[in-house]
């Protein structure tokens, strides 16, 4: 009988804890639980933008109401697309995003290339003049930057943004450059003397061989440089001035956009408008995160394969 | 006459061929190294290196803008930094407020971006799910969003605020601490927003240790916790550099910091000017250099530098 108990006991130990600790039923309830909780306080404002979002003046005003509205009250989103004017601004928004990240992109390679696959004179300097360019708060070169586009007459214009993407002065540019920098360092030379032998020159081995390697690479450097560019508000601002709005910025003068286009009376932004707006303005990024994280995960599948 | 002029562009070229078929091969490689760089040197002396300076020659100056004509300056030599340092009472305490959250929020940060990368290194299913989701506030962190989010009070867990936690510790911490701290509880959710990055720099570092070492730490009657601070730990130190700095520079010209609001409203009040901006922005950019050296002596303080030589070292090869 004892022996009995005892055995049970120990299988009943075994399911719970596992032959190792990281098999047992317990182990893996810490660890969901751990990862439920973390996950829900990451995604916490975004339900809470949401739910919000769907929120009448009435469920906003009723006191019993507490988490989740009513009904799902739509108005919300027609008043918030109307005020963000989003077809014309999203137009306007890619052209200020889409073309840098693009630019930004492409030099960033050609940089990274320059210096993961040459020697040349002063390069450590150089290189530690690039990294420091990173630190460089960008309050400190706007004003003159302000002042030279200025100068140029393209202040207010596409150019005044475009110009640093294209240059590699862009938002974060040497972090890219670094990207790509590490990424050539690895494919091997041996690729570089095969194409040198069939005489190829040093342009070419770039276009056919090395670009063609690192698209992954341009992958992720193309989704956070788009990201960031389309995340600016500061620089966005101070430069386009009235030469053109993004989405962002009308989030941020949204209740002053409100009553120019939807007028006040007992009609205001309230919060649940404001969260669908916000809603809005976030939608496009996090539909593209989620169709080209999983060509991301390739992607790196498929470096794994190239990079011996 | 006009043979002439059809032979002159022909010896041109046959001498620049000539002078390129001159050169050692390591001068050519250096010509095409520069040839590959040249539009970031373009693009650096233009738009950083002559900003920079005479971003500082501004803040010597008092601007005034000569209607549509652009900027007039007048030498009045330290006095905006004068100023800054004896009146600008806003600068002085936000810049305070500042150094204080760094000091608490860069090391939490940290800490939570390493417990979540371990979590996220074991096996388990939907692990492409979690870690999805972990990463989804980098992509949308921006000023706007987060400013309309923290006025809807969705910055912080509700039952935080409800259980008069704050209270407790407002009673417990010494007055200049309480500011922080309790900045630091209210907007716990952002210093996860803002780590997702990080999770990943921890999280390529784990991948990349090798399993045998835990191994045999075991055989040598290593426990699980011995392990993580003898082996994981050390290892992931180059990260815990790169991911400090990566910290400290996102938050330091992330577009809702109280200072760079206050630099960007200076900039266009008449009675301060581009000048003082100036001046502010290259104080600031002075603190966050300071703050970046002093991080990364403290992490490692001797592999710091010798991490450096040794990334400078692999040119050589």
């Amino acid at each position: 009988m004892k022996t009995m108990v005892h055995k049970s006991n120990r299988s009943f130990h075994r399911l719970i804890f596992g032959m190792k600790f990281t098999d047992g039923l317990f182990y893996k309830l810490i660890l969901y639980g751990l990862l439920i909780v973390i996950g829900f306080v990451y995604l916490y404002p975004l339900l809470h933008m949401l739910t919000y979002s769907f929120k009448s003046l009435q469920d906003l005003l009723d006191p019993t109401i507490n988490v989740l509205p009513s009904s799902l009250y739509l108005d919300n989103y027609v008043n918030a697309f109307q005020v963000l004017e989003y077809g014309p601004l999203l137009l306007q928004t890619l052209t200020v995003t889409l073309v840098p990240a693009v630019l930004q992109t492409s030099v960033a390679s050609l940089i990274g290339y320059g210096f993961a696959r040459f020697q040349f004179p002063f390069k450590k300097i150089w290189f530690a003049l690039l990294l420091a360019t990173y630190m460089i708060p960008p309050q400190v070169t706007m004003i003159p930057r302000y002042v030279l586009f200025f100068n140029l007459g393209i202040l207010e214009t596409v150019f005044s943004i475009i110009i640093p993407a294209m240059f590699g002065q862009g938002i974060a540019s040497a972090i890219f450059v670094l990207i790509f920098y590490q990424f050539y360092l690895m494919i091997p030379k041996a690729l570089d003397e095969a194409a040198q032998i069939d005489g190829a020159t040093r342009w070419n081995i770039y276009t056919k061989v090395a670009i063609p390697l690192s698209l992954p690479s341009y992958l992720t450097a193309f989704l956070f440089s788009f990201v960031w560019y389309w995340n600016e508000t500061y620089i966005m601002r101070l430069f386009l001035g009235n030469g053109g709005e993004t989405l962002l910025i009308r989030l941020y003068n949204f209740v002053s956009a409100y009553n120019a286009i939807l007028g006040g009376g007992n009609d205001y932004a309230n919060e649940a408008i404001r969260m669908a707006a916000t809603l809005l303005i976030i939608a496009p990024l996090v539909v593209a995160y989620f169709i080209l994280q999983r060509l991301f995960i390739e992607g790196i599948d498929r470096s794994g394969i190239t990079g011996e | 006459m006009k043979p002439q002029l059809e032979k002159k562009p022909k010896t041109i070229k046959t001498l620049f061929t000539k002078k390129i078929n001159q050169l050692t091969n390591r001068q050519r490689e250096g010509l095409t190294g520069y040839a590959f760089i040249s539009i970031w040197l373009v693009g650096f002396l233009f738009l950083t290196m002559i900003p920079l300076i005479e971003s500082f020659i501004y803040s010597l100056n008092r601007i005034t803008i000569v209607g549509g004509e652009g900027i007039r300056l007048t030498m009045v030599g330290f006095a905006n930094y004068v100023t800054l340092f004896t009146s600008d009472l806003t600068f002085l305490s936000r810049l305070q407020d500042f150094v204080l959250e760094m000091i608490l929020f860069v090391p939490v940060m940290n800490i939570l971006a390493i417990m979540i990368a371990i979590l996220l290194n074991r096996q388990f299913r939907f692990r492409g799910f979690f870690r999805a989701i972990f990463f989804l506030p980098v992509i949308i962190t921006s000023g706007p969003v987060i400013a309309e989010l923290l006025r809807q009070g969705a910055g912080t867990i509700p039952s935080i605020a409800e259980s008069g936690f704050l209270d407790v510790l407002e009673d417990l911490l010494p007055p200049f601490l309480n500011a922080p701290v309790q900045s630091l509880f209210s907007q716990i959710i952002f210093m996860l927003w803002f780590s997702g990055v990080q999770v990943v720099l921890y999280l390529a570092g784990l991948q990349k240790l090798d399993q045998s070492m835990y191994e045999a730490a075991q055989i040598d009657g290593a426990n699980v916790w011995e392990s993580f601070w003898k082996i994981t730990l050390p290892s992931l130190k180059p990260m815990i550099v790169v991911s400090s700095i990566y910290t400290i520079v996102t938050l330091a010209t992330f577009a809702n910091n109280p200072i760079i609001v206050w630099i960007s409203n200076v900039m266009f009040n008449p009675n301060f000017g581009y000048g003082y901006a100036a001046a502010l922005a290259w104080v600031y950019f002075l603190v966050i250099a300071l703050m970046l050296m002093v991080t990364t002596r403290l992490v490692s303080p001797k592999e710091a530098s010798y991490q450096v030589v040794k990334e400078l070292e692999k040119f050589k090869r």
